[in-house]
């Protein structure tokens, strides 16, 4: 048996999207109403729900603060039941530790976090569903998520995974496509200015290569943007229709 | 990942937004961008298909996966105008008006949509170029993917092919073509009926699109009744593929390559059904996983068509075979097959029979009477013996052979008999049979039902007449699978312009060693030379030494059409008469030939040693060099003997004459082996290409000096490319042969009063030299030429997928090739880890692959072997012209091997091995005597043993032009000589370093 064929002579991945199209991606915020700021996001099959708290006083050891900048808190989490098989995954595993840590660096990146000294931001995101690109599905929630909360960011921070199959960079994969275990490349970008806040590469990749992916996963997040910019607009157009301002 | 259609499930999910991408082209569309209809088009955009999914520890898994439609995809009809078909780039693969007239049923023009199976079973139709304008459908494709991978490849080849105007249409995802799985419907009738909706879209679509009048019409073929019942109530136009076929005008003689599958309802039911049924793939994967059936592959016997082994795969301890014996036990494996075996008890295995066994069978099935091979042997030599319960994956492919009629005259049923002794004789159908009889043909399998002796299979092409040479090369070189073509345009375009220049640019990359006096040393008649040597002395009394080879990697870029073609020939093939070149003859033979008198790029692997060949330092380097001279071995050795030469060339030669001395007796120190095998060379007529002279090749002093300095730079580069990439270096090992594998070597010499020691290399390689008998001085040859057939074949590998990198026959625990890049792509490759290595060349993505680096290692080792065969069958093929031209001739011989109904003779004059038997059909067998322990074989009082000398005459028997054969009978010893029956068989050729 033949295994799946990824990418078609014609051009198409196995659920029909070509090498640079995304999933379908549908948000929404504010779904708390406790929290500063909540979103809740769908990327294809995966799902991703955000959490924002702060910015206020720092909790636990007052040791933690710093005196410059506030501290920006995250953690990463997966269901129970986000995954085919059940499974329990208890707090602070090494997957989530990491990913905890990427989403940390991320958002120091974006949040002006000089604004706010010897104070503290949590951002919690929890996997509903995982079917690929958990990190850039958590990126883009906790994006909308901390608009939401109303924190000043230089940027929105978007994210989007790309791998590189058959010789052709492919965006957004999805967990069939991850998992044949070629090489992956997950970037969070700051559209405007282009700038990256994070890049991180799994697996081999030659170094021709390298910049037809990014490039690709650049791509990606534009496309991203164009989608959480016009959710954002949705959003407040809903919430107060009067203060929508123009670019 | 493995789906098991039987879980699918398709649901709809309704969505309300979309991704930016998508949103776009709807905004084309849909008017100005009106969110209402775009959202409401969306809707049924999205599908997503939950499978539920055993996993290998029991516990059920559920997928869920997305599955977009679009409504982008083209028609493919460069006429149709409507909008996605206009604007997408594929969009003119089929041709906008396809010929008319051509098929008497459907007179119109059309399209051809074919269903799975014809595609699966009628390929080699498809490829005919009288096919054109057919609709590949993707569901169709899929299935064949997942049925056979080599019809994947064929239909894929097809449809790239520009002149064949295939388009494949991606009808899943297609918002028009795409239908779900209805409830109690299995996955088979969805696929047929995605099939006809795509046929149906088709037309409606072209309807809608043609303004004009032409009728412009897409036909389904299929060759299931049901299917095409189905079609014909939805009005749909379906044929069958043979009365499609039938129907062109234009080529009757298609219709002898229809496949034959039997349609089992229409067959009359022949009374005896000759085989056991196979056991479907379920039950064989249960039998696998208890342990009651094993998997291996099969493997015919070539000399006896009742027997075969079944190889296991991963087993590595010694009982890797089973044995297979009679005609129901085989039960319809071909050679090659995958299949599943049982084994029998344990009382009823048998040992292989050291019998020799043709197939003769008559035409027909009912005269053949199941003969039980009457030389089962009980007792403790017997083998693991099983039978054949169900094939897994068949490896058929097509094949060489000519036709025997039958002897009806009117009958377009006939036996064909392939030139492939392991592969049975198949039954094929044909109008043509008197025009094919004395031709070379291609045939392909296409099944083997159970009532039937032979397998049923039809007509591909023809080769030519057999006996032409031209067309036995060709036969040759198909049958080895040797890719022969010539060289394709786009391959050519990759090739430097002539004339050539070196320019300014070139000489500052590389070293300047123009200066040198370099001289190459070859056989004779060697046009494409890649290697060159130098000798020099230093200031502070060492030598410089130095090897250039040609620099053929700066001519072959990685990558590009050259490459490619080169990867997949992998090796030059050297055939008597004439060379099949893995890269264009303007490279071979020139341009990275280090020819005399011309600047060429090289290579270079510098040494600085002392006197008694210790290496003191390495350099690799690029250069150009001016080769000094082109010499011949015999030359070179001339110039080393003749006292009254001392220009530089010479003295060089005696240096490196020296020092390779001093190498060799290091190696040699070390338990390198220095084994034998017959190997001739034939003088061939330059006006009719007839051989005329047959000797053995002679080796001569500068012939060892060469190899030494091979060697040395090979083991050298080895190591540099090896501690430079660890992970991805391709390197050469030469497994060490399991003990078992020397029993008749060590048997042989026993029966002669030597010993034989093979605990290790170094002792065999001291007891193979201290194995003299005074009185038999070609004793020894012959015992190195059995040695040489206890060896294992040398495999190319890549250091990242192996930790055993030893080399047994040189006794080096590290090996590449390096100095033949013209002839072996393994070498271009290892010039090019070096080349980046010493900074010379940048590396590229598939180099640092370890995968797709031991993928290639696979090729290039298959190749080698392809490669070797096919020179050893021109070789005997050669060696027939030759005694045909020379009548009956009388050779001492020595006895290479005992058989027990037969011995094999070696003649060492022509480097020929040829069998004779002592029993033949319809004669009275004489009285043998079989001793197993010595070997030996008593014939009414005459003894033969191993290496005993024996006179026989050669004759050439062309009585089957198939497969002409060399006769040998028995001079001497003199007994009652009965008739004989010879297969030839051609001198082992070893190449193992």
């Amino acid at each position: 048996m033949a295994g799946l064929e990824l990418l078609s002579d014609q051009g198409y991945r196995v659920d029909g999207r070509k090498a640079a199209e995304l999933r379908k991606l549908r948000a929404r915020m504010g779904v708390f109403g406790q929290a500063d700021g909540s979103a809740y996001i769908e990327q294809g099959n995966t799902k991703a729900l955000a959490v924002v708290y702060g910015p206020h006083e720092i909790r636990g050891g007052r040791s933690k603060a710093l005196h410059d900048k506030a501290l920006v808190n995250c953690q990463y989490s997966m269901a129970t039941f986000s995954t085919g098989e059940r499974k329990r995954r208890p707090h602070g595993d090494r997957k989530s530790t990491e990913m905890t840590l990427h989403l940390k660096q991320t958002f120091e990146a974006a949040i002006m976090t000089q604004l706010y000294p010897r104070s503290q931001i949590d951002i919690y995101v929890q996997i509903l569903q995982a079917d690929g690109g958990n990190y850039c599905a958590c990126v883009n929630a906790a994006t909308l998520a901390v608009i939401n909360a109303g924190i000043p960011m230089k940027d929105y921070v978007c994210a989007c995974s790309t791998g590189f199959i058959e010789d052709s960079p492919l965006v957004d994969l999805s967990y069939i496509e991850e998992s044949t275990g070629g090489p992956q490349v997950a970037l969070a970008l700051l559209p405007k200015s282009e700038q990256i806040a994070l890049l991180e590469m799994n697996g081999r990749l030659h170094e021709d290569h390298m910049e037809r992916v990014v490039d690709a996963a650049t791509k990606g997040c534009r496309d991203v943007y164009a989608v959480l910019d016009r959710i954002v607009r949705e959003h407040m157009e809903e919430v107060s229709p009067t203060t929508l301002v123009g670019e | 990942m493995s789906i098991k259609k039987k879980g699918f499930k398709t649901v709809c999910i309704r969505n309300k937004s979309s991704t930016a991408e998508r949103e776009r082209k709807y905004c084309k569309w849909g008017e100005g961008g009106n969110r209402v209809t775009r959202e409401d088009e969306c809707e049924t955009m999205l599908k997503s298909k939950t499978l539920l999914k055993r996993t290998r520890s029991g516990s059920v898994l559920k997928l869920v996966r997305e599955h977009y439609l679009r409504d982008d995809i083209g028609c493919g009809s460069g006429r149709c105008d409507l909008a996605p078909c206009g604007e997408s780039g594929s969009g003119s693969a089929l041709q906008p008006d396809p010929p008319a007239h051509c098929s008497s049923l459907c007179p119109q023009p059309h399209y051809i949509v074919p269903d799975t199976n014809v595609v699966l079973h009628q390929i080699d139709i498809l490829e005919d170029p009288m096919i054109q304008n057919v609709v590949i459908l993707q569901t169709v494709l899929q299935e064949v993917r997942h049925r056979s991978a080599p019809v994947y490849k064929r239909i894929k080849d097809v449809i790239n092919n520009a002149e064949k105007h295939f388009y494949t249409f991606t009808n899943e995802h297609h918002k028009d073509t795409y239908i779900e799985q209805e409830k109690g419907e299995n996955a088979n009738d969805r696929n047929d009926r995605a099939i006809r909706k795509a046929v149906e879209w088709y037309n409606d679509h072209i309807q809608k699109s043609l303004n004009d009048s032409a009728e412009l019409q897409t036909i389904l073929i299929t060759n299931d009744r049901k299917n095409k019942e189905l079609a014909e109530e939805a009005g749909l136009i379906a044929f069958t593929c043979e009365e499609y076929i039938k129907s062109l005008i234009a080529s009757p003689e298609l219709v002898d390559r229809l496949a034959c599958i039997s349609d089992l309802s229409n067959e009359i039911q022949s009374t005896k059904l000759i085989f056991p049924e196979h056991l479907p793939l379920s039950r064989i994967q249960q039998g696998l996983k208890s342990g009651k059936y094993i998997q291996g592959s099969f493997r015919a016997n070539r000399d006896n068509y009742l027997e075969a082994t079944v190889w296991l795969h991963g087993e590595e301890d010694e009982n890797n075979e089973v044995l297979i014996q009679g005609l129901k036990n085989l039960n319809r494996a071909v050679h090659e097959d995958l299949v599943a075996v049982e084994l029998l008890p344990k009382e009823s295995w048998v040992a292989p029979s050291a019998v020799i066994l043709q197939d003769e069978g008559q035409v027909d099935d009912e005269g053949e009477e199941e003969k039980e091979s009457p030389f089962i042997l009980l007792g403790v030599f017997s083998k693991a013996t099983g039978k054949v319960v169900g094939v897994i994956k068949r490896n058929w492919r097509s094949y060489c052979g000519m036709l025997s009629k039958s002897q009806i005259k009117e009958s377009t049923k006939h036996l064909f008999t392939p030139a492939d002794r392991r592969i049975p004789r198949i039954r094929i159908e044909t109008r043509q049979s008197s025009t094919l009889e004395n031709q070379r043909i291609i045939v392909v399998i296409d099944g083997w039902p159970r009532n039937s002796r032979y397998p049923n299979g039809h007509f591909v092409k023809s080769l030519g007449n057999a006996g032409d040479k031209e067309t036995e090369t060709e036969v040759l070189l198909l049958e080895h699978d040797v890719p022969h073509q010539p060289f394709s345009q786009a391959v050519l375009s990759f090739l430097p312009k002539v004339p050539w220049i070196i320019t300014k640019e070139d000489l500052k990359a590389r070293k300047d060693l123009r200066h040198l006096d370099i001289c190459s040393v070859d056989p004779p008649g060697c046009t494409d030379i890649d290697d060159a040597l130098h000798c020099k002395e230093l200031e502070n009394g060492n030598l410089e030494v130095g090897v250039h080879i040609a620099d053929v990697s700066h001519f072959i870029r990685p990558g590009n059409a050259l490459d490619q073609e080169a990867t997949n020939r992998g090796t030059t093939v050297y055939l008597c008469e004439k060379r099949i070149d893995m890269v264009p003859e303007l490279l071979s033979s020139n341009l990275c030939s280090l020819k005399s008198n011309v600047e060429r790029f090289a290579f270079s692997c510098i040494w600085e040693m002392s006197r008694n060949a210790e290496i003191i330092s390495t350099v690799f380097t690029k250069s150009v060099i001016n080769s000094k001279a082109s010499l011949t071995y015999a030359e070179a050795q001339m110039r080393i003997d003749d006292e009254s030469m001392n220009d530089n060339i010479t003295m060089g030669l005696r240096r490196l004459n020296t020092l390779a001395k001093e190498l060799k007796k290091k190696r040699v120190k070390m338990g390198a082996l220095t084994l034998s095998s017959p190997e001739v060379r034939f003088h061939i007529d330059s006006e009719t290409h007839d051989p005329i002279d047959l000797q053995t090749k002679e080796l001569r002093e500068t012939n060892s000096m060469v190899e030494e300095f091979m060697l040395l730079a090979n083991i050298s580069v080895a190591q540099k490319i090896y501690d430079e990439f660890s992970d991805c270096a391709l390197l050469r090992k030469h497994p060490e042969p399991p003990p078992s594998n020397y029993g008749i070597l060590v048997k042989a010499a026993a029966s002669q009063g030597l010993e034989i020691h093979t605990d290790s290399a170094k002792a065999l390689a001291d007891s193979l030299d201290k194995a003299e008998v005074p009185g038999s001085p070609y004793l020894n040859t012959l015992l190195r030429i059995l040695a040489t057939r206890c060896m294992m074949q040398a495999v190319y590998f890549c250091s990242g997928m192996d930790t055993d990198f030893h080399h047994f026959g040189l006794a080096s625990h590290i090996y590449t090739h390096f100095t033949s890049p013209i002839r072996r792509y393994s070498d271009i490759i290892v010039h090019r880890l070096l080349a980046v290595s010493i900074n010379a060349d940048c590396t590229y993505p598939d180099l640092m692959d370890k995968h797709k680096l031991q993928a290639l290692c696979n090729n290039l080792n298959y190749r080698h072997k392809m490669a070797q065969y096919s020179q050893r069958a021109s070789v005997a093929f050669h060696t027939q012209l030759f005694f045909k031209n020379q009548g009956i001739v009388d050779e001492a011989g020595y006895i290479l091997f005992v058989k027990k109904n037969a011995i094999v003779v070696l003649i060492p004059k022509f480097g020929l091995e040829g069998t004779v038997f002592f029993e033949e059909k319809n004669k009275p067998t004489p009285d043998l005597h079989y001793n197993e322990e010595i070997p030996s074989l008593t014939v009414e009082g005459t003894t033969f043993k191993m290496f005993d000398k024996v006179i026989v005459t050669i004759t050439l028997d062309s009585s089957n032009i198939q497969h002409q054969r060399i006769r040998m009978a028995l001079v001497e010893p003199k007994f009652i000589v009965f008739g004989f029956n010879f297969p030839f068989k051609s001198p082992m050729f070893s190449s193992y370093n």
